[in-house]
């Protein structure tokens, strides 16, 4: 990749004025500076994560047995009354779209683009800070009002019960004329909220990463991660209005009588469909491409080589993201398309396993002949590559619209989006914390428990995800509460893999209490020899403002 | 304010190109509606019906195969009566037939309604053709009105040719009506 000369001048001297902070308040509620903005972004991500993952909690609780055990016990509490069966399986369904809509956009994006992305491209790139620092400190807050607006959507009526009970995809007419109630229009306006909060966020990736590169850092020598921010702010820009424009729509069917996706007045809901997956299928990229990047740079430093095809690498990301906008039907292949169609779709389904399978193939050749050390991130950054593999290829047999027929809707492709994101993109994010942990907070973490924190967690998420192939292919659908005696065996498996899992992430907070208040201090380049980029060139936690005098990239 | 630097300048400018690429891509979404009803009224997507004149109508030979034509007719949200003459035809196919529809406002009110349609299964949209319908504009029946409402169509004797559609035994042509509100024209 490229050899970074770091300017000698550029914080050393002038620390005292890099460094100088304003007080609480103004730093944390009115920042407006990037690595701040990112810190906010964490631990809003990882709030968020903790709810959306307790949510999973009591899914995998009440999926433990065959059966209803808690479900109407949990709406009775929500109501203050006694809910009847039909408001328990509403319960469900809110708490399968609380959990969908909260890892999406409020935990997987905001850590992996609002976190990781605002505090390290502007490092990256030798940039002082983002483009537009105020418009930065807008994002943050318009994404914490959405979440706001999303957890209150649940105490107000949504049809049969309360909340919203549409699932994440928000299908109509399921979420109008199925959805009586101001919960779904909150968690409409929610999504709207994010959604804006996204698109300013992408704006002002875009305009730092074009702009504001340090002399000498020309686009073919930015770090893979810069490429792929780069990459997932167009994503965001082309794929977030059309999801805007379509529940707009969802809202005028809903309250001023317009019939955009009522079929009975000359509507149509296939339509809604489409709009949606339009922007659902680039918003799966736009949640895994910043991973690919992270996970490109821990490889790189813990081979100590540089990545393997490095132009391959950023381009096969830029392919990702372009086929990617031309293949969302295959998400809706029961609709009753024609062959021709599924045809289409399917074949241009599998062309994105051929710049998927470059990646994988970069990081393998990255590591062949490299002087490997297995520090924390790196464990985490092989369990990326091959969790997502397992996911890709589980991805090639639903892109077939054949096998899709069968497959629609069961838990198969439950494992495969969690084999891809949750294993996928929680995986990059555990690897990306790891990683940048100490230089973000200037405290190392325990190597043991980091490790401990992953064996745990691995045989967790397997022992959770792996059953629901089995359980798919034997039929069962997603989105139900109960099930068929015939599946208790793996569905009480995945729900054991859920509690092992849960074990991992206390073991996590552990490691970060631990190290927040007595871990060893961090040094400003720890991981050595392998980590070239601009980062490394500064003090762990950086000074308040860096590069005052901009870097040059020989 | 203060007058901005050079490099503020080009990030504006930056930011709202791509600000505005954000803004043409809502307005996309919204297109979408409107080009997705000319994709169907073009290829037939989603058994869409076609829309044919009677010159065209007259240049398609008769074959000597015929189709079952079953015909559904509801109503949502108008206190109409409405239903087909026969709930079935069985036509030559390329022969046009003319199947006829009756509808009965049995309120007080004068009311306008307009019929949403479509055939199943899907693939036989782009080959039913429809050369007169009382689908293609508003109807207003006058309290207590009972009107006979014609559809003249034909189906296209491509249908026998194309391996999507030759095995098809019956085509259901379904019609919905819907009250038209003149201060409100829905999508």
């Amino acid at each position: 990749m490229t050899t970074i000369a770091a300017n000698p001048a550029d914080h050393h001297d002038n620390a005292h004025d890099a460094d100088h902070k304003p007080g609480f308040f103004a730093r944390w509620f009115m920042s407006t500076n990037h690595k701040d903005i990112g810190t906010l972004y964490l631990i809003f991500a990882i709030t968020a994560g903790i709810i959306g993952g307790a949510i999973s909690g009591m899914m995998r609780l009440e999926l433990a047995e065959p059966g209803i055990q808690y479900l109407s016990g949990w709406a009775s509490m929500m109501a203050g009354k006694e809910a009847s069966l039909d408001e328990a399986y509403h319960m469900w369904n809110v708490l399968i779209t609380a959990h969908g809509l909260i890892m999406v956009f409020f935990m997987v994006m905001p850590a992996i683009i609002g976190g990781f992305g605002n505090w390290f491209v502007p490092i990256m790139i030798g940039a002082p800070d983002m483009a537009f620092p105020r418009m930065n400190n807008i994002s943050f807050w318009l994404t914490a009002v959405a979440f706001i607006m999303l957890l209150g959507s649940t105490f107000v009526p949504g049809g049969t019960g309360l909340g919203a009970g549409t699932g994440w995809t928000v299908y109509a007419p399921l979420s109008t004329s199925g959805s009586v109630g101001p919960a779904v229009d909150m968690a409409i306006f929610s999504l709207h909220l994010a959604g804006a909060a996204s698109i300013l966020g992408a704006v002002n990736f875009i305009t730092t990463i074009f702009n504001m590169r340090a002399p000498g850092m020309t686009i073919h020598k930015m770090p893979l991660f810069v490429w792929s921010v780069l990459v997932t702010a167009f994503l965001l820009l082309l794929a977030l209005p059309v999801l805007a424009a379509a529940i707009t729509m969802l809202l005028v069917d809903r309250n001023f009588g317009g019939a955009f996706f009522d079929a009975a007045a000359g509507g149509d809901p296939i339509l809604y469909q489409h709009l949606f997956w339009f922007f659902g299928h680039p918003e799966v990229y736009i949640m895994i491409l910043p991973g690919f990047g992270i996970v490109s740079q821990i490889v790189a430093t813990f081979s100590r080589k540089p990545v393997f095809g490095y132009l391959g690498m950023a381009y096969a990301m830029v392919a990702i993201g372009v086929v990617g906008f031309v293949v969302w039907a295959h998400h809706m292949y029961t609709i009753g398309m024609s062959v021709e169609m599924k045809m289409y779709f399917t074949a241009a389904t599998m062309v994105i396993a051929v710049p998927t399978g470059i990646k994988i193939f970069s990081w393998i050749a990255t590591m062949w002949g490299g002087s490997l050390t297995f520090k924390t991130p790196m464990v985490w950054a092989l369990g990326f590559i091959f969790m997502f593999t397992v996911g890709g290829v589980t991805g090639v047999v639903l892109a077939n619209g054949g096998v899709d027929d069968n497959l629609h809707d069961t838990y198969y492709v439950v494992a495969h989006f969690h084999y891809v994101l949750s294993l996928g993109a929680v995986f990059a994010l555990f690897a990306g914390f790891y990683y940048w942990f100490g230089k973000m907070s200037g405290r190392m973490l325990n190597e043991f428990l980091g490790h401990l924190h992953f064996w745990v967690f691995f045989i967790g998420v397997n022992l959770l995800f792996f059953p629901m192939h089995f359980l798919g292919q034997q039929g069962m659908p997603r989105r139900y509460p109960d099930y068929p005696d015939a599946f208790a065996h793996w569905n009480q498996i995945a729900s054991l893999g859920y509690a092992i899992m849960g074990v991992g992430v206390i073991i996590f907070f552990i490691n970060v209490f631990w190290s927040l208040l007595a871990g060893r201090k961090a040094e400003g380049n720890y991981w050595g020899e392998g980590a070239t980029t601009l980062e490394w060139t500064l003090s762990s936690p950086p000074p308040f403002h860096q590069f005052e005098t901009l870097p040059v990239i020989k | 304010m203060t007058a901005m630097t050079q490099p503020q300048k080009s990030n504006l400018k930056t930011g709202l190109l791509a600000g505005g690429l954000a803004v043409a891509m809502v307005g996309v979404g919204f297109a979408a509606v409107p080009l997705y009803r000319i994709f169907c009224q073009v290829t037939g997507f989603g058994g869409t019906t076609m829309r044919v004149s009677e010159a065209q109508a007259a240049t398609i030979p008769v074959s000597n195969q015929t189709i079952v034509v079953r015909f559904d007719a509801n109503q949502r949200g108008l206190p109409w009566e409405f239903k087909p003459e026969r709930p079935t035809d069985t036509v030559s196919i390329g022969a046009r037939d003319l199947s006829v529809f009756i509808a009965e406002n049995l309120s007080d009110q004068p009311i306008k309604g307009m019929a949403t349609f479509n055939v199943s299964p899907a693939q036989a949209g782009k080959y039913f053709n429809k050369v007169q319908c009382f689908c293609f504009t508003e109807q207003t029946l006058q309290p207590k009105q009972r009107v006979r409402m014609p559809v003249l169509y034909y189906v296209d004797p491509k249908i026998m040719t194309d391996p999507d559609t030759k095995d098809i035994e019956e085509i259901t042509l379904s019609y919905t009506f819907y009250p038209v509100d003149d201060a409100d024209k829905g999508s």
